[in-house]
């Protein structure tokens, strides 16, 4: 992996007061790539990702984005570089769909007729019709088309790099399925970097072009789906276990 | 109830105008206080520390009645004084407390992942306020506005005792004239703007929570402010332009003093070329006095023991001519002129029932004083404070009331005599109530009571400008009898008469 999008260097960080949640961690994600981390809740997955956003910042170490640690980047330029679809989607409530969209292109003040053509595009990209759904509220919405729309808002100004935490932890099983396959199909046209964290191991391998697995602040496992199923350590396999059913892995 | 509309229909300019002064003070006031409570709320919810603080100082200052305020600033440089200006002062310390308060649970009932979702998306901290946590503690920042907008209706009324307009100006005229109809063309007006102002301001809530569609509001709302905003600076500066070149006849707040300074105001407008400012019904000796210093008044009525006494803080003395020659020496120190007395002597009258006095053929306080033990005693506020009031004429006639006297408004002590609330008042001796009704006066054989000649007391640097007002303001000296006073009180107090009418009637016999 000659230039990673993403990289942590040997990082240590703690909430005051409370054992340390990353421990000397370290961990690159090349360009193009998808990472899903998978942890017990607790197990430090959201502090990753606000690590990378700079909405925290570590106590030793470095983060590295684009080749640069996250200290020397000025903190709204790299948000507005990281898309970040968060656990309870975080739409704004007194905003319409096409709103909550638009609002990062607004915010780099991108011209009016742009925004509305990214808008378009994007709730297309998501499955949401555009002249159904643009104007409509988000509390008039299912919990999988608020998902959706909070997809579409974190690529809504062409970030490289995409931050997903628990993007689909609230829904049904076979809303879920859906969305994973949706994922994929979007994935393979934008081809962002991406870290999804989750507790489910099966969406995990769903999602994954390769597995972290987290625990006690430290990567106990990364590899491919394939190679992670495989692995003979027992924490590992502890979590494997609490899968209903092994998922078929492609 | 055919009185009242009439009443309105006879005063329609006037009213109209106190209308549109209420409407502007409670609009400018409340324009302001949004626009400086707002802030305040946001900075407060971000300091949890300056919030408990802030909070607890706006609530104290909430619990100050407003007549006090008015007090307490009556000195105070560029706020204080009289006129408009303290008026919103105060109303807009009153409009800060809901506004910050609601603007401070506003903010902190925003749910702390909507706040992280716009933090992450890169937004700077002004755009997050401006886009996120403002809109979304729109609608609690709104029902803070509606309480400030109401409260401000009702504390308006307060602002005619500092001679700034609006519908109060009808309720306290018609409290020193003892006329309810006067007191209810003023203050139903105020209530029905009370309830409009309320209805108005929740219809936009209420839109606004059915339909968060907030940028509009937002827009709609900013354009509000702004309007009220402009509505104040611009009625101010008709105010200040107003101000120039103009007389303001100041008066006190009972039915003479009004009598009066139409009177000082109409002989000037007669007289001079000059235009005159009424500033009638201020609320007291001290406000009138306060004001004249500051410049807000250039003339008002004054009596020459309550000057003594009350202003200069001197002995009380019985010489009518050494009264008024210390009077005019002290005002002379501080910049102001006492013109020749007016010709009567407004003292105090102790008052009963005309039915009482007949019935124990009482005709002096030494009389009544016999068997004062009976005597329910009612006085008001300024009375009990005096040295020339209370404490000395119990010492002078030996008086033994059955109890501490009933504290009460002036003007209301002649109808609680007469209704027989009380047995024994205090009142003035030009009274046209004692004549309406039925009151006798108990002849002061003992003399305690100082001399009060009415006489107009105006700023020197204003008659040094304006010779002409000096030349019009002294022909009225010793024109005005006991009785012609009397008879003019009657006319305002007993027969409801206007008040400019009187005025005109009176100056058309010289």
């Amino acid at each position: 992996m000659p230039d990673p999008a993403i990289e942590f260097r040997d990082v240590s960080f703690a909430r005051p007061g409370r054992p340390r949640v990353l421990d000397n961690f370290s961990l690159a994600v090349g360009s193009g790539d998808v990472l899903a981390l998978v942890g017990r809740s607790g197990a430090g997955k959201s502090t990753l990702l606000k690590l990378i956003n700079r909405l925290l910042e570590p106590d030793a170490g470095a983060v590295v984005v684009e080749g640069r640690d996250t200290r020397t980047w000025e903190p709204i330029r790299l948000r507005r570089r990281v898309g970040y679809v968060l656990q309870e989607v975080g739409l704004f409530p007194h905003m319409s769909i096409g709103g909550n969209v638009a609002l990062v292109p607004q915010l780099e003040r991108w011209p009016a007729e742009r925004t509305a053509a990214r808008v378009h595009e994007l709730l297309e990209l998501v499955g949401l019709p555009p002249d159904q759904f643009a104007a409509r509220w988000p509390d008039e919405l299912s919990g999988g088309q608020r998902q959706r729309v909070g997809v579409a808002r974190a690529l809504a100004a062409d970030p490289p790099i995409l931050l997903m935490d628990e993007p689909f932890g609230a829904l049904d099983p076979l809303t879920r399925a859906e969305l994973h396959r949706e994922f994929r199909r979007i994935q393979a046209r934008v081809r962002k970097t991406v870290i999804i964290v989750t507790h489910d191991m099966g969406e995990a391998f769903a999602l994954g072009d390769r597995v972290g697995v987290l625990e006690d602040g430290r990567l106990i496992a990364l590899d491919t789906p394939s190679a992670v199923a495989a692995s003979a350590d027992g924490r590992v396999r502890q979590l494997l276990d609490a899968l209903p059913a092994m998922p078929r892995v492609s | 109830m055919s009185r009242l509309f009439s009443f309105w229909l006879t005063h329609r300019a006037e009213l109209a105008t106190l209308v549109a002064q209420h409407v502007v003070l409670v609009a400018a006031s409340t324009a302001i206080a949004v626009l400086v409570g707002v802030p305040l709320g946001v900075f407060a919810s971000k300091r949890p520390r300056l919030a408990a603080p802030a909070m607890a100082i706006a609530g104290i200052v909430q619990t100050i009645p407003s007549l006090a305020m008015f007090g307490f600033l009556l000195p105070a440089p560029f706020v204080g004084g009289v006129g408009a200006r303290a008026a919103l002062v105060v109303l807009i310390l009153y409009g800060l407390l809901p506004i910050v308060r609601t603007t401070i649970a506003g903010m902190r009932g925003i749910d702390p992942a909507i706040r992280e979702a716009g933090v992450a998306m890169g937004m700077t901290p002004r755009e997050l306020l401006r886009l996120v946590e403002l809109p979304l503690a729109l609608p609690s920042i709104l029902a803070g506005v509606r309480v400030a907008a109401v409260v401000g209706v009702g504390s308006a009324t307060i602002a005619a005792a500092i001679g700034a307009g609006g519908l109060g100006e009808y309720i306290y005229r018609g409290l020193s004239m003892v006329d309810t109809t006067v007191i209810l063309a003023g203050a139903i007006p105020a209530a029905a703007l009370a309830v409009l102002v309320d209805t108005a301001l929740l219809g936009v809530e209420r839109q606004l929570s059915a339909r968060r569609r907030t940028r509009r509001f937002g827009r709609l709302f900013a354009a509000t402010a702004a309007s009220l905003a402009a509505v104040a600076l611009l009625s101010s500066a008709v105010a200040a332009r107003r101000g120039g070149g103009a007389v303001v006849v100041g008066s006190k707040n009972f039915t003479e003093q009004l009598v009066l300074g139409e009177l000082l105001a109409q002989t000037i407008e007669r007289q001079t070329r000059l235009t005159v400012d009424r500033r009638l019904n201020l609320g007291g000796t001290l406000i009138c006095d306060r004001a004249l210093l500051g410049g807000d008044i250039d003339v008002y009525v004054e009596y020459t023991g309550t000057a003594l006494t009350a202003i200069f803080h001197q002995p009380v003395s019985t010489d009518a001519a050494s009264v008024f020659d210390t009077v005019r020496s002290l005002y002379a120190r501080s910049g102001r002129t006492l013109l020749p007395p007016l010709g009567f002597n407004n003292t105090f009258a102790i008052l009963v029932r005309g039915a009482d006095a007949r019935a124990r053929r009482l005709r002096t306080i030494e009389e009544a004083a016999r068997d004062s033990t009976r005597w329910r005693a009612g006085f008001g506020y300024e009375f009990v404070e005096r040295p020339d009031g209370f404490a000395g004429l119990v010492k002078t006639y030996g008086l033994r009331f059955p109890g501490p006297p009933r504290v009460m408004d002036l003007t209301l002590s002649y109808r609680a005599l007469a209704s027989g609330q009380v047995d024994i008042i205090a009142g003035d001796a030009t009274a046209g109530l004692i004549k309406g009704l039925d009151l006798v006066q108990l002849e002061d054989n003992r003399h305690y009571f100082p001399p009060y000649d009415a006489a107009a007391v105006a700023r020197a640097e204003t008659l040094l400008r304006y010779p002409d007002v000096r030349a019009a303001l002294e022909r009225l000296s010793g024109r005005i009898s006991a009785a012609d006073m009397r008879a003019m009180n009657y006319a305002a107090d007993v027969e409801h008469r206007d008040l400019a009418a009187i005025a005109r009637d009176f100056l058309a016999t010289f």
